[in-house]
């Protein structure tokens, strides 16, 4: 009887696997397609194995009138409420501050705010400016080529010249002020603060393909029009037009070594949750803060008995979340409500050391536009200022569709008692250990964020807001995976060298925001991308002595 | 086998009566109460995953209670309400929240609230573009990045 194509397809693909793949890149996000990407100038066979499965904007929350409510169940952005088969999950039960991701082509950036900014020149010089933490093996200057190109590929809107952030040249105009905006920046004005609109990944035109913002709501859970630049529809086709291969529905376990401690390839379920091994030269590692060091405790062997590429004793140490002070309350006037992406404006008023503040760094600042009703209704009958029985209708027509919010993204400095290590019950649906995660709040990150909802009340009182509500942290906030492979010259202090090498294994590289020294006080995916930019850079540079 | 099938007819009915309690129909406002049959069966029809925190919170509901909730008087109602909604927990929370999620997606408590009666996609908002002179002073005020070394 003859083969069926089926068949025959299966049994070419698991003969092609049996080959080594040049580069191997775990994770499809937003490093791993950067660098996918980037590498794909060499020609090398390139393969990324994906735990996830590509995205299908048709079924995106804002195609259905239960769009907010799929945000409590299947597009939550925890990945324990989820649960989708593609999840894995997290014991973040010994954190105030909840892990938060997307398991997807595209990753977490599928589900972000597409906020914009960038790390200033002198968050990689923290400890030489102030004392704490550790310096960046690298600086900022290392990284501008690439910020710049990134900002071209993802399409970033914007506008150039605001005087306490990095110059960037965003290609698209900023998003309109819209009805919240207003009230936010004359407040601002008011109090003689600074404030600008925030770069984004939001189309504010056709660009590259994607169609211009229409304003749907809110961006974070995916944006069905396209306008949200996400890897999978930015990075990812130019990369797999240029012959990068990408196995989705494939998670990988572990990494393998042989006797002279280089990798040697992964292993990995296949979408049929068969067990494979995939060979390789180089691995490239681009789970993101969580996901790399639970890769790299679970790739234990005798000769890295703590896990690979953790002699340091650092790999899961040192997390950070970005502690999120938030602060909000409700004007008489109309907001914007859920008719416009979340964020417009920013503020670095209070970026830079002050100590007469009462703490060390600092926080950027994004302003929320507002709520729907349905996330209105329920927030606020939780928070207790929506009642029930009468009086219900007329607080929640004072509530709804007059909110204003002022998030601060409080720097979080590197601490090694907060960290990821391997839980050692939990497991994801393919038995693999999951993380767990220990992190408090440090003494300094506390003052810091009772600064910011001083001055968020101050704000927003300006504003005549009433009813002010506060999330200190926001629970559901860590959003921001940082610091747990760090990057450093010293093989006792880090993890990864200054271009992404484990010192080691020297065929095993990390592109993501674990390799963070220090996490800045802004939404880190601009910089995470231009890091993997750079390190790709440095890796096509250096391709006749890579491994020396 | 449906939400519906999976609460008893007791439950459904305690999860109406106090679903009417947390909104009430308003002659006001022009706008059924929770408890209306078309959002009570949308409640019931997606409860999805919700399923057991709402069971949980009914059963907690009627252990407050004593009896069937839906059977008390107004003053015991009101009390045991007030008890569940402080010291139900997430069982609690849950419940509240499906009640809220499917109220304030119908058809007729939207249009008192003046919404559109559509999913955001594919027609989106118009948003003003304001007036961008309010950076003027901004501007004026300048400032410098920190240097690094």
């Amino acid at each position: 009887m003859a083969e069926s194509p089926e068949k025959r397809r299966r049994r070419e693909e698991d003969l092609s696997m049996k080959d080594p793949v040049d580069v191997l890149i775990i994770g499809a996000g937003a490093s791993g397609a950067v660098v996918a990407w980037s590498l794909a100038e060499t020609k090398m066979h390139i393969v990324c194995l994906e735990q996830g499965g590509w995205m299908n904007p048709a079924e995106y929350p804002s195609t259905g009138r239960d769009w907010e409510a799929r945000f409590f169940g299947e597009w939550s952005s925890s990945p324990n409420v989820r649960g989708r088969p593609e999840d894995y999950p997290v014991n973040d039960d010994n954190s105030p501050i909840k892990v938060v991701n997307y398991n997807a082509v595209g990753g977490s950036t599928v589900m972000y705010t597409a906020h914009w900014p960038r790390l200033h020149p002198s968050d990689f010089k923290v400890k030489t400016l102030d004392g704490v933490a550790d310096d960046w093996p690298i600086d900022y200057d290392a990284l501008t080529p690439f910020f710049e190109e990134n900002d071209r590929m993802m399409g970033t809107s914007g506008l150039s010249g605001d005087p306490l952030s990095p110059l960037t040249h965003p290609p698209m105009p900023q998003q309109p002020m819209g009805l919240s905006g207003a009230i936010i920046a004359k407040a601002m004005n008011k109090l003689g603060w600074h404030w600008w609109p925030s770069d984004t990944t939001v189309a504010t035109m056709d660009y590259e393909g994607r169609a211009r913002c229409v304003n749907l709501g809110h961006c974070t859970p995916a944006c069905a029009q396209g306008a949200k630049s996400s890897t999978d529809i930015t990075y990812w086709p130019h990369a797999v037009r240029a012959g990068v291969e990408l196995r989705t529905h494939c998670r990988v376990r572990e990494i393998t070594t042989d006797e002279n401690g280089m990798a040697t390839g992964v292993v990995y379920y296949d979408k049929d949750g068969v067990e494979q091994f995939q060979p390789a030269h180089v691995v490239i590692i681009a789970c993101n803060g969580v996901g790399t060091p639970r890769l790299l405790l679970n790739s234990k062997s005798d000769r890295f008995p703590n896990g690979l590429a953790n002699s340091s004793g650092l790999v899961g140490k040192n997390l950070m979340f970005h502690p999120y002070a938030q602060i909000y309350g409700y004007v008489k006037e109309p907001t914007d409500s859920n008719r416009a992406p979340p964020t417009c404006l920013w503020s670095k008023e209070w970026y830079d050391t002050d100590l007469s503040r009462g703490f060390v760094r600092g926080y950027g600042v994004q302003f929320v536009r507002g709520a729907g009703p349905v996330f209105e209704a329920v927030v606020s009958e939780q928070k207790g200022i929506l009642p029930w029985g009468e009086d219900h209708h007329r607080v929640f027509r004072k509530l709804n569709g007059h909110r204003l919010g002022f998030s601060a993204i409080c720097e979080d400095l590197p601490e090694e008692h907060n960290q990821v290590t391997l839980d050692p019950v939990l497991k994801d649906s393919h038995g693999i250990p999951a993380p767990k995660i220990d992190y408090t709040i440090s003494e300094n990150s506390r003052k810091m964020m009772d600064h910011a909802l001083a001055r968020g009340r101050e704000v927003l009182e300006t504003a005549g807001a009433t009813d002010i509500c506060v999330n200190s942290p926001i629970p559901w906030g860590g959003w921001h995976l940082l610091g747990t492979a760090r990057m450093g010259t010293d093989p006792k202090r880090s993890v990864v060298n200054e271009w992404g090498r484990t010192h080691d294994v020297k065929n095993l590289f990390i592109v993501d925001g674990s390799i963070f020294v220090t996490s800045g006080g802004v939404n880190p995916t601009s910089t995470i991308q231009a890091l993997a930019l750079y390190i790709a850079d440095q890796m096509k540079q250096r391709l006749a002595n890579l491994f020396d | 086998m449906t939400a519906d099938n999976q609460l008893t007819r007791a439950q459904r009915d305690d999860l109406r009566t106090i679903a009417g309690m947390i909104v009430p129909a308003s002659d006001e406002y022009k706008v059924p109460g929770a408890d209306d049959a078309a959002i009570q069966a949308d409640v019931l029809a997606t409860l999805g995953r919700d399923t057991r925190l709402v069971v949980a919170a009914l059963d907690h509901l009627a252990r407050l209670a004593g009896q069937p909730f839906a059977e008390l008087d107004a003053t015991k109602r009101n009390a045991v309400a007030q008890e569940f909604r402080k010291n139900g927990g997430a069982a609690a929370a849950t419940l509240v929240r499906v009640v809220l999620q499917c109220y304030y997606r119908d058809d007729r408590v939207l249009r008192s609230l003046g919404l559109e009666l559509r999913a955001p996609f594919p027609k989106g908002y118009v948003l003003p573009d304001g007036d961008w002179s309010l950076l003027d002073p901004v501007r004026a005020r300048g400032g410098t990045l920190r240097r690094a070394p």
